[in-house]
């Protein structure tokens, strides 16, 4: 997840980094005051714990382990826009004193870390909370599955941007079935822990889960999982199914591995139409089915861009009516 | 992928380079690296400079080569990555050891290896040199948001206990036959995580009062604290003017 | 008792979730008076100590310190006046460095550059702590940790000194260290413990509290020869104590 320097081209790594200062001004300026007083020791200290969550290894299957990325739970633990300012932290802590991901590469990681999680993952998790019951219950089952998406969320969003700015020729459908089969199954290891460590904080300190805020005594006291369980099952199934079809369809790509096996040779992708606008060469050089390849990358961006819209709209409307981002 | 220590990378020693004032270091790491970005990957001979200069400055900071090769295993998940592409990429082929690969691919792989290795070597050069205390300093004279300079401070001041907090619950679970080795069987592992939040942020909260109690009033003082000499600057370019020169003239001259 | 630095009056406290944590404490210390607060767990001691630094704020009742009375306009000099020592030194030590977290206090009340300076070092020569100055505060050990995170609070030059369990956590050097270090500053204080010998050796007077009221008050050694009023509120002398002349 930590990309290094050079793995995006550097107009890609400048309008990222723009794009993220933007977003992280845009929350420092919301959460200003709330932030000067008591926050900021607390978002330290919830800062540490996400940086410790993130070295926390789960059992995964058959003894190999995986480790939470954090993003969604910060949002609903704290609120999306402290929750995306302490992931923030977090990234560029780990850049400066742990040389972990490029000092160019803060733009994209930050993007798809700490912003893309937090907002897009807070929105899907006030989605479901609205699909599911009113109870503590509900708030876990939506934190399994923002968890889940968060992190499909944020490999698209990484897809994207090398539709933009790769530097190798690896074309955009293989980057994106890639990593989007392997982030789904990822992100049910994410969902799981990030649901359980959601009920484990309701169970004593309800008070503390900023996305719990709006539920009364006895509606925290509701913890039925039932229903929960057969939408939890049901939303596995369809990640599956997602990871499935997502990786044939890179696989069908005849540019992956099956065109160096058949060492085609292709036309330059000069005449491609493609090649020139914004998109990198490499990553629509050679893409048999350009139209259902942008068509995808359409819809991904658009999803990704509506769900982090929707999460800061989230936040500024909780911003607007007084909610508390932390305390 | 990625995080794995609560320890940072600083390595105890005097030398010029740990000297310098962390906003200068700053700057220059990030100039230099971003030289090294911009630089075309068929200029071969200009990441030989900056490899050059990397070890140059490894050399004067006395920190340990062997500590820089070892520190730069942290990008191993994509020089596997790297190793990857010239296999999956389309276009024009060679053959390399008997291996059909593609040429576009093998310069790719080129390209992410020679940036990520020498991102990753200054970027360990700027954190075995400077205490993280020292880079904070340092981003807010560069004028980083106050806000996310003081939440960073916290961070990396309480970063050791709530980790070591973390690994005690852990070999506690341990200790009583808790082997998980199955997601389902996660359980009492999250629920020790969600412990820990809550521990952590009552701890904030006892921060917060400890601070109110001796004036605090919503904004971090200014402790002062010693800024960038002329020399420290003077120096800082020279390195940082050589890269962007071999930049310059790898971009024209490709 | 000559003058009064500390008086508390019908002071109420109830957490948000409900809990009567002070149900009605009156106190006063005089002027350079080393007094104990004793009480079991849960009694209300931390509740109390923080109450006299306006960090929570009284249902009903007063403190005054000295003839300030705390208000919401005077909370500011009240926080320069009462050094709070809290139980967990990591929670006071949040600085990077022991003399930048000296620092943070007189730098909130204004003080720069060689001013400064010179009250840090003041505070960290009180608790015999110089050498420390440049150290991380997480890499000190117990006892080194609770003397600086005394020397944070000296920095304000506080007229009255509050100490919450500050023996909690130290080996018997450290203790002891603790005792001489205490015992060399002349300030009022006001130390919250259960280590009974402790309040022995360093104040003459001690309060007992519990169920969040004061239930006795008088000197340290004849509260603490009363075995009774002792069992009766879960305070224990160590077997074979032999502290009393
Ligand atoms: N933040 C809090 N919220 C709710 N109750 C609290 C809180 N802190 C302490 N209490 C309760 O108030 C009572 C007094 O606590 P405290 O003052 O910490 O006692 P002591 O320091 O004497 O051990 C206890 O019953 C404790 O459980
Ligand atoms: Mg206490």
């Amino acid at each position: 997840m930590h990309a290094p320097d050079g793995f995006l081209n550097v107009g890609t790594a400048l309008a990222t980094g723009a794009l993220s200062a933007g977003t992280i001004g845009a929350a420092l300026r919301q959460s200003g005051q709330t932030l000067r007083d008591k926050q900021i020791p607390l978002a330290g200290l919830a800062a540490a714990f996400i940086f410790a969550a993130q070295m926390f290894n789960f059992p995964v299957a058959a003894g190999t382990t995986g480790h939470l990325i954090g993003g969604a739970l910060a949002a609903v633990l704290l609120g999306p826009t402290v929750g995306a300012l302490v992931v923030t932290v977090v990234v560029i802590v780990q850049a400066l004193a742990f040389a972990d991901g490029g000092l160019t590469a803060l733009g994209y990681n930050i993007l798809n870390m700490a912003i893309v999680p937090a907002f897009g993952g807070y929105a899907v998790f006030r989605l479901f909370r609205r699909l599911l019951p009113r109870s503590a219950g509900g708030v876990v089952g939506a934190m399994g599955l923002a968890g889940l998406i968060s992190v499909v969320l944020s490999a698209a969003a990484f897809s994207i941007e090398w539709l933009f700015g790769a530097t190798a020729p690896v074309p955009f459908d293989t980057v994106f079935g890639a990593m989007v089969a392997v982030h789904s199954l990822i992100g049910i290891g994410e969902g799981v822990i990030s649901a359980l460590v959601i009920g484990a904080v309701l169970a004593v300190r309800p008070d503390l889960v900023v996305g719990a805020s709006d539920l009364d005594r006895t509606q925290l006291a509701d913890r039925r999982p039932a229903k929960i369980r057969v939408f939890a099952i049901a939303a596995l199934l369809v990640t599956l199914f997602v990871a499935a079809v997502v990786s044939q369809f890179a696989a069908e790509a005849p540019d992956g591995l099956e065109r160096v096996a058949l060492d085609t040779g292709i036309s330059g992708a000069g005449d491609s139409p493609l090649s020139s606008g914004p998109f990198a060469d490499y990553a629509t050089a050679g893409i048999d089915n350009e139209r259902l390849s942008l068509a995808i990358a359409g819809v991904a961006g658009s999803l990704v861009t509506l769900a982090v819209g929707f999460g800061l709209f989230a936040a500024a409307r909780g911003a607007r009516r007084g909610d508390r981002s932390v305390a | 992928m990625g995080a794995g220590h609560a320890h940072a990378l600083y390595v105890h020693e005097h030398s010029a380079i740990h000297n310098m004032a962390p906003e200068v270091k700053l700057v220059a790491t990030f100039l230099f690296v971003i030289a090294v970005a911009v630089t075309p990957r068929q200029a071969i001979w200009a990441f030989a400079v900056y490899a050059s200069l990397l070890a140059l400055i490894t050399l004067v900071s006395r920190v340990k080569p062997g500590f820089l090769v070892v520190r730069l295993a942290a990008v191993v998940p994509f020089v596997l990555f790297a190793l990857l592409i010239p296999f999956v990429a389309g276009g024009e082929t060679v053959e390399v050891l008997g291996l059909t690969v593609s040429r576009e691919g093998l310069w790719g792989a080129w390209n992410v290896l020679a940036k990520a290795t020498l991102g990753a070597g200054a970027s360990i050069l700027l954190a075995a040199t400077t205490e993280i205390s020292e880079m904070l300093r340092g981003m807010s004279i560069l004028k980083v948001p106050p806000a996310l300079t003081a939440i960073a401070m916290f961070m990396v001041r309480y970063l050791v206990l709530v980790s070591g907090e973390l690994a005690r619950m852990r070999t506690a679970m341990t200790a009583r036959g808790y082997d998980p080795r199955w997601l389902w069987q996660a359980k009492p592992l999250a629920a020790s995580a969600g412990a820990l939040f809550i521990r952590s942020y009552e701890r904030g909260e006892r921060v917060h009062a400890a601070m109110v109690a001796r004036g605090f009033t919503g904004e971090m003082p200014d402790l002062g604290g010693r800024r960038g000499s002329r020399s420290d600057w003077i120096r800082a370019a020279g390195l940082v003017a050589v890269a962007v020169t071999v930049a310059s003239f790898a971009l024209v001259f490709s | 008792m000559s003058r009064v630095a500390l008086s508390v009056a019908g002071l109420r406290y109830t957490y948000p979730d409900g809990r009567e944590a002070l149900r009605g404490i009156d106190l006063e210390v005089g002027v350079g008076q080393k007094v104990a607060i004793l009480g079991p767990n849960g009694a209300g001691k931390t509740t109390l100590a923080l109450h006299l630094n306006g960090i929570h704020e009284a249902l009903a009742g007063t403190v005054t310190v000295g003839s300030l009375e705390l208000r919401p306009e005077s909370v500011g000099e009240i926080r320069r006046r009462v050094g709070l020592v809290f139980q967990d030194p990591d929670d006071q030590l949040f600085m990077p460095t022991v003399a930048a977290d000296v620092a943070f206090g007189p730098a909130n009340l204004g003080l720069v550059g060689e001013e400064l300076e010179a009250r840090v070092a003041e505070a960290l020569a009180a608790v015999e702590a110089l050498s420390l100055a440049d150290r991380a505060p997480h890499h000190l050990s117990g006892g080194e940790r609770r003397r600086v995170a005394i020397a944070t609070v000296l920095a304000m030059r506080p007229d009255l000194l509050v100490l919450d369990e500050p023996t909690s956590g130290l080996d018997p050097a450290g203790r002891r260290e603790l005792i001489a270090t205490l015992q060399s500053l002349e300030m009022t204080q006001l130390v919250v413990t259960h280590d009974l010998p402790f309040a022995l050796e360093l104040c003459d007077r001690a309060l007992i509290l519990d169920g969040g009221v004061v239930v006795a008050n008088g000197q340290t050694q004849k509260l603490l020869s009363n075995p009774d009023l002792l069992a009766a509120h879960r305070l224990e002398m160590p077997f074979g104590f032999v502290g009393f002349g």
